[in-house]
């Protein structure tokens, strides 16, 4: 009873936060820049807690993030610009086609550990985008252009369906097995969890939300383009986990807010950007590898710590 | 005794490129036995848990578990078949609740699916329910139930050890395989141990195999004792029997055997 | 004789990949971590060479050399700086902390002298030498023989030298080293010194070779090397060399046969292969973790 509530509870904020951005933009307090700039964090958001599902909750350090965020983006726009299919239908379909990309990628790859698979999973990246690049279909290097139809209000629905999934999925024994792998994987394996079976999974629901994200970010351009999808992309991605506290949903949140209004501010000083950037990397690393919130969430600091919420190091 | 035994592993032995870290190994384990593993450092008895689950694949001979052949199965199929293990260097999931610890373990043994869970559905909220119970059951057997919210890594070593043994259990095994369960800790909880490990397997009708230095536990505790050495088997019987083999006094080189061996 | 000369460029691109991927393996051989600046510090390279041929007027060796020493002062103090303290921590942290790095190098370079490339100076006099009728330029044969002469003077570091023994043992057991009255901080930055000096001269060679550079370059050859450094086996100095040979040439044929667009995935997917069917590369030994 007390999860259903706390469910209610969730939705009520979730709906006042809603009605109070929309009652600016209605009223034209919030401008087009504030507008762009609050669909921005929510693609961010969502691509932070898709990562966050991947590195901080199962322990499978991803650098590749990108790639199905391009495979969300083109299959999207396919959809719309190609076929002429309704928004959200083309959203629903940039997710399932990204999570097959994550089956296929992540099936061979996720047997390796560590910097290996950092790097394999890197290397599938900038496959999908070479693959994307010699795809005359879609544009080649030119790119495709696509209509812009991402709005606030569907930005904030994929947003909530995000979060509540990955905080569903996280708070239950499926949950608990993938951080029971980012712990201790020989452990996990001898309790009788499918290793492999649920880094796949993870990763798969990973990939499907980015491949959302994906979708809403090229139809909030007018355009998209290969080179748009690259290494930096995933590392766009990945600070915001590293950042927000590997293990911590609300740590990758609120540094993707934070994160994204630093870098709109700094729209047009882009190596500044990269400079502050690569600078809170090796910072936080070596000064609080555990992130802004190491593995505690928000809700931690009101509840007087009890509930188990499922917690965990940065010992990946 | 039946005459079909629990466990029979038969001629098992695996190389490690020239190394041949197990040898011709032969075992009988009867329904509700508790027999120890006893050797010398390096003698191959972690290797032997390694290869009952599934860590290693035999690279000769043959395993029968409950009459089913389970060499090559992955690690966690021979849990789910019914073995489970501690670790000698305790593998905790450190990070999480000590309840959480216990609920991992029980994992395979609930049903409710992916989707019921991230829908919220009844059967997740029955299921996590039944989870919850369980496992602080388990925790109440080990009295570790008053510290189920403290972090695994923040218990006191004594309680680590029983930790393992409690999230053992509560994967449901009917063979428990115990790798240097008193290692590092003092006779007290030893004793204490050693009355713990009686008591779960009469309580959960276990069968136990043990690897222990502490030849005081061994001998106090175990029907029947394995002796190994060098990847072999060099003798099997009743504590006494072993304590006065001379393979065994050769093996041990000098060392009192049945006397404070650490 | 389109093939010799394809084969030709595959060992000379080989050879620039071969010199990086040294460093990477190297690095990864004592301390477990990949180096994702090393590609930067090949950027470096490229670009002392490029000032030291323009600016301050010195033919091709000492150009080469101040590259190399400019390198290795980098190298030793990123480690000094960023990499040292992250000796306990996980490797993971120390990956993230490398990426760091890497886009530092470059975005600081950026942003002091812009983002625009530049053309390497003509240093060497350009001939052509005519080999069962495949063109082969002199740049090409001075490459290669530059690659092979450092190559054996660092196998003559790494086997026959006190230091080389040193950095062997810590690649073995560090603490076992530390035992034995090696100084692993030395050691370690050594290491750096010595694989950052030879990605300088790599990026010198480029220079050269390809005649255009810029502050982004060292990504894509960077990433390349340590595709080679896993092919060959990583941690393993003559793997690095073969890894980096062969990659160059599987680069060229594939270019050469039309499917120019494909070259970077051809790298990619040489390296997913490799790590999904022989992760130890193909002079390694298979390693597995103790439980």
């Amino acid at each position: 009873m007390k999860m259903i509530n706390r469910f209610w509870k969730f939705m009520l904020l979730a709906i006042i936060i809603y009605t109070i951005i929309q009652l600016l933009i209605t009223t034209e307090v919030f401008n087009l820049f504030y507008t762009n700039t609050l669909i921005t964090i929510a693609i961010n958001i969502i691509l932070a807690v898709s990562l966050h599902l991947v590195i901080g909750i199962t322990g499978q350090f991803s650098i590749g993030h990108a790639g199905f965020l391009a495979v969300g983006a083109y299959i999207s726009a396919i959809v719309t610009m190609k076929l002429a299919l309704p928004f959200p239908l083309a959203l629903f379909a940039a997710g399932v086609i990204a999570a097959v990309a994550g089956l296929i990628v992540g099936i061979p790859t996720l047997r390796l550990r560590g910097d290996y698979l950092a790097i394999a999973t890197l290397g599938f990246a900038e496959i999908i985008r070479i693959i994307f690049l010699n795809i005359d279909y879609v544009g080649g290097a030119a790119g495709m252009v696509v209509s812009r139809t991402t709005n606030w209000t569907i930005s904030y629905i994929c947003l909530l369906i995000t979060l509540i999934v990955i905080i569903n999925f996280t708070n239950s024994r499926h949950g608990r097995a993938c951080v029971a792998i980012r712990e201790n994987e020989i452990a996990a394996d001898a309790m009788g969890i499918n290793t492999t079976y649920y880094k796949v999974v993870a990763f798969v629901i990973g990939s499907f939300f980015a491949g959302i994200a994906g979708g809403l970010y090229a139809h909030n351009f007018y355009i998209i383009q290969p080179a748009s999808f690259g290494f930096l992309k995933s590392f766009d991605i990945l600070i915001f986990v590293v950042l927000g506290g590997l293990g911590s949903l609300s740590g990758a949140v609120l540094s993707a807010i934070l994160l994204t209004i630093v870098s709109t501010f700094l729209q047009d000083y882009a190596e500044t950007r990269m400079i502050i950037y690569s600078l809170i990397l090796i910072l936080v690393m070596l000064y609080r590898p555990q992130g802004l919130m190491g593995t505690r969430e928000i809700t931690d600091f009101f509840t007087s710590r009890k509930k188990n919420a499922l917690k965990g190091g940065e010992n990946l | 005794m039946s005459t079909n035994p629990l466990l029979h592993i038969q001629n098992v032995g695996i190389r490690f490129g020239g190394l041949r870290a197990v040898a011709n190994f032969t075992l009988k384990l009867n329904q509700g036995e508790l027999i120890g593993l006893i050797g010398p450092n390096g003698a191959g008895k972690t290797t032997v848990f390694n290869l009952l689950t599934g860590v290693y694949a035999p690279t000769e001979g043959e395993i029968f578990f409950n009459g089913e052949r389970i060499n090559g199965l992955p690690p966690y199929k021979v849990t789910r078949k019914g073995i489970s293990r501690t670790f000698q260097n305790i593998r905790l999931f450190n990070e999480l609740s000590v309840l959480d610890n216990v609920k991992i373990a029980y994992h395979s043994l609930a049903k409710h699916s992916i989707f019921s869970s991230i829908f919220r559905f009844p059967k997740h909220f029955s299921g996590e329910k039944e989870m919850e119970e369980k496992s602080i059951e388990f925790l109440k057997i080990f009295h570790l139930d008053h510290v189920k919210e403290e972090k695994a890594k923040n218990l006191p070593y004594g309680q680590q050890r029983r930790l393992e043994i409690a999230r053992a259990l509560a994967a449901g095994p009917k063979l428990l395989l115990l790798d240097e369960p008193a290692a590092g800790m003092n006779p007290q909880e030893t004793k204490e141990l050693m009355e713990l490990i009686s008591f779960i397997r009469n309580e959960f009708n276990l069968t136990i195999l043990l690897i222990e230095h502490d030849m005081k536990l061994v001998m106090g505790v175990c029907e029947k004792i394995s002796v190994l050495d060098h990847g072999q088997l060099i003798a099997h019987g009743t504590p006494e029997e072993i304590r006065k083999h001379p393979k065994v006094i050769e093996a041990y080189l000098g060392e009192e055997v049945g006397e404070e061996h650490a | 004789m389109e093939w010799i000369q394809q084969f030709f460029n595959g060992i000379s691109l080989g050879s620039i990949y071969a010199l990086i991927a040294l460093g990477y393996t190297m690095v990864y051989g004592i301390i477990k971590l990949i180096n994702f600046a090393h590609g930067d510090v090949f950027m470096i390279g490229a670009f002392t060479g490029f000032f030291a041929i323009s600016v301050l007027n010195l033919s091709f060796l000492p150009a080469l050399l101040l590259a190399m020493i400019v390198c290795a002062i980098l190298g030793v103090t990123i480690e000094r700086i960023a990499y040292k303290r992250l000796r306990n921590s996980t490797r993971i942290a120390a990956l993230i902390t490398a990426i760091g790095v890497s886009l530092l190098i470059e975005y600081i370079f950026i942003y002091f002298r812009g983002a625009q490339p530049e053309a390497y100076p003509e240093v060497l006099a350009k001939e052509t030498y005519n080999i069962f009728g495949a063109k082969i330029s002199s740049q090409s044969v001075l490459i290669l023989c530059v690659t092979v002469i450092l190559m054996i003077l660092l196998q003559f570091i790494v086997h026959r030298s006190k230091i080389g023994k040193a950095m062997r043992a810590v690649a073995y057991d560090q603490d076992a080293a530390k035992l034995m009255g090696i100084n692993v901080d030395n050691t370690i930055s050594i290491t750096f010194a010595i694989g950052s000096a030879l990605a300088g001269a790599a990026g010198v060679i480029f220079g050269i070779y390809y005649t255009k550079i810029d502050p982004l370059m060292g990504i894509i050859p960077g990433l390349k090397a340590f595709i080679a450094a896993v092919l060959g086996g990583i941690g393993i100095i003559p793997g690095a060399m073969v890894g980096g040979f062969l990659l160059g040439i599987v680069e060229t044929v594939v270019s050469a046969s039309g499917f120019s667009l494909w070259r970077d995935a051809a790298a990619f997917i040489i390296l997913i292969l490799i790590l999904i069917f022989r992760p130890s590369g193909i002079f390694g030994k298979n390693a597995k973790e103790k439980v």
